[in-house]
């Protein structure tokens, strides 16, 4: 049992993009603002804060989850992975990002990196997704800008670009 | 937003939730996925003084089948039952109705229990234990009891919960041989809470329509050896006992038609899946 006392600052660790991080935070203080202000990580955007919006969208452990909807305590411990750790450490965009500079996918960006992270755990589990099938994966995401068409173009773009480069390795 | 302040604990056993839940009483919240309960703290309409966070209770994820019924125990999260290998020949309902619940982002960490225990009128896992007739399993320091659906929600947001104890699992009765059961739900966008929620089960010449999001907990109601024709007005009849009304969402007038029109659809689509 860990307990962790109301106005107290506590000591939490997690590995973010694949390094070691650590600050402290009060029990209430949710994991976006830890990530921000804390850390200083400002990739993940804060949209509505309460699970609705998908600004905040995050992996921990791999999986895609609202970072509104959980402490920052609950993360020590975790594997956790933003936006900033979707491009190459060079600064090479990943093919996902690849294909919403391509098609558009981006007005004002507020909303991207919580498209960006829900994809990138999505296309990972699902090869060869169906227009439909992306649209049921993005409803959990809001976008005031783009009128969502080109986002799912991007992402079927990206499944097919990526299940490709998949085949090849299969093939070698 | 940023909730009030809370002394937060982490349990390693059940034991040790249990002890905090009846020293704290009404004072102490119970997290597992936190998916309804982060929301309510992030708005302040709760401000608990402890948080019991019982995510990490791994003693409690599990997905285990009992004679005559699927055991999901506190921590497991609605993804794991979603990839459940059994789940659509022993869940039926709650394979059609799980996609449903919230997003897949918010079904990685949201429990089954929890979602139970946060018991929302238009909520797609109580509808479908209610709709079942399945039972919840409850324990706290000195006894354990395990309750019935109808006798465990009783309006919104409230349970028969008491405040020592805690829900340790949720069983749903397994799918029965020749009957059928199917789920639809009307939303403005997928994933969000229901406007109306219709589950059927049919089978051994009944039919059982549960409706989540008309009143303030799942209604069920079962007929027994209904005639086509007359099914129309049975569902009028139902739609007219049901105490909807009007909100932002939609007008009374629309649920009740929805629960006459989709109903027949979705016990149709059950009666299909029996056949």
């Amino acid at each position: 049992m860990r307990v962790m006392k109301q106005g107290e600052r506590h000591r939490v660790r997690f590995t973010l993009n694949g390094e070691p991080v650590e600050g402290f935070a009060e029990p209430r203080m949710l994991l976006t603002d830890f990530i921000r202000h804390e850390i200083g990580a400002t990739g993940t955007h804060v949209g509505c804060e309460h699970g609705i919006c998908g600004a905040c969208t995050i992996r921990v452990d791999g999986k895609a989850i609202r970072a509104c909807l959980m402490l920052a305590v609950q993360a020590d411990g975790k594997r956790i992975d933003t936006i900033e750790g979707l491009a190459a450490a060079d600064g090479t965009l990943s093919p996902l990002q690849v294909a919403f500079h391509r098609n558009f996918a981006l007005q004002c960006g507020y909303c991207t990196p919580g498209f960006l992270m829900t994809l990138a755990d999505y296309l990972e589990r699902h090869a060869n997704p169906t227009e439909q099938d992306i649209r049921v994966a993005l409803s959990g995401n809001l976008c005031r800008c783009t009128g969502y068409a080109e986002i799912v173009n991007a992402a079927l773009e990206a499944a097919a670009e990526m299940s490709a480069t998949h085949a090849d390795a299969g093939a070698r | 937003m940023k909730p009030a302040s809370f002394d937060y604990v982490r349990c390693d056993t059940v034991d040790e939730a249990l002890e905090l839940v009846e020293q704290h009483g009404d004072e102490a919240r119970v997290m597992a996925g936190g998916q309804s309960l982060m929301a309510m703290l992030n708005m302040r309409l709760v401000r608990p003084s402890i948080v019991v966070d019982i995510a990490e209770l791994d003693d409690l994820r599990y997905v285990k089948e009992n004679p005559g019924h699927v055991e999901i125990g506190a921590t497991t999260t609605q993804a794991e039952l979603e990839a459940w290998p059994k789940l659509k020949a022993q869940l039926p309902l709650i394979a059609a109705a799980i996609p449903h619940v919230g997003h897949f982002q918010t079904r990685h960490r949201g429990t089954v229990c929890g979602s139970l225990c946060h018991a929302d009128p238009s909520s797609e896992l109580p509808l479908c234990l209610a709709t079942l007739g399945g039972e919840v399993v409850l324990r706290s320091r000195r006894r354990k009891r395990v309750v019935a659906a109808d006798q465990f929600q009783l309006g919104l947001l409230s349970t028969a919960k008491r405040p020592d104890e805690l829900m340790i699992a949720a069983r749903y009765p397994a799918a029965l041989a020749g009957f059928g059961y199917a789920f639809r739900e009307i939303s403005r966008r997928h994933g969000d809470f229901a406007i109306v929620a219709l589950a059927a089960m049919v089978g051994g010449g009944k039919i059982r329509l549960g409706v989540g999001g008309v009143e303030d907990k799942p209604v069920v109601r079962e007929w027994d050896k209904l005639d086509d024709s007359e099914l129309p007005n049975a569902l009028n009849d139902f739609a007219w006992d049901l105490g909807g009304s009007d909100d932002i969402h939609a007008t009374a007038r629309y649920r009740r038609e929805m629960v006459r029109r989709l109903g027949r659809k979705v016990i149709e689509e059950a009666r299909q899946c029996a056949s």
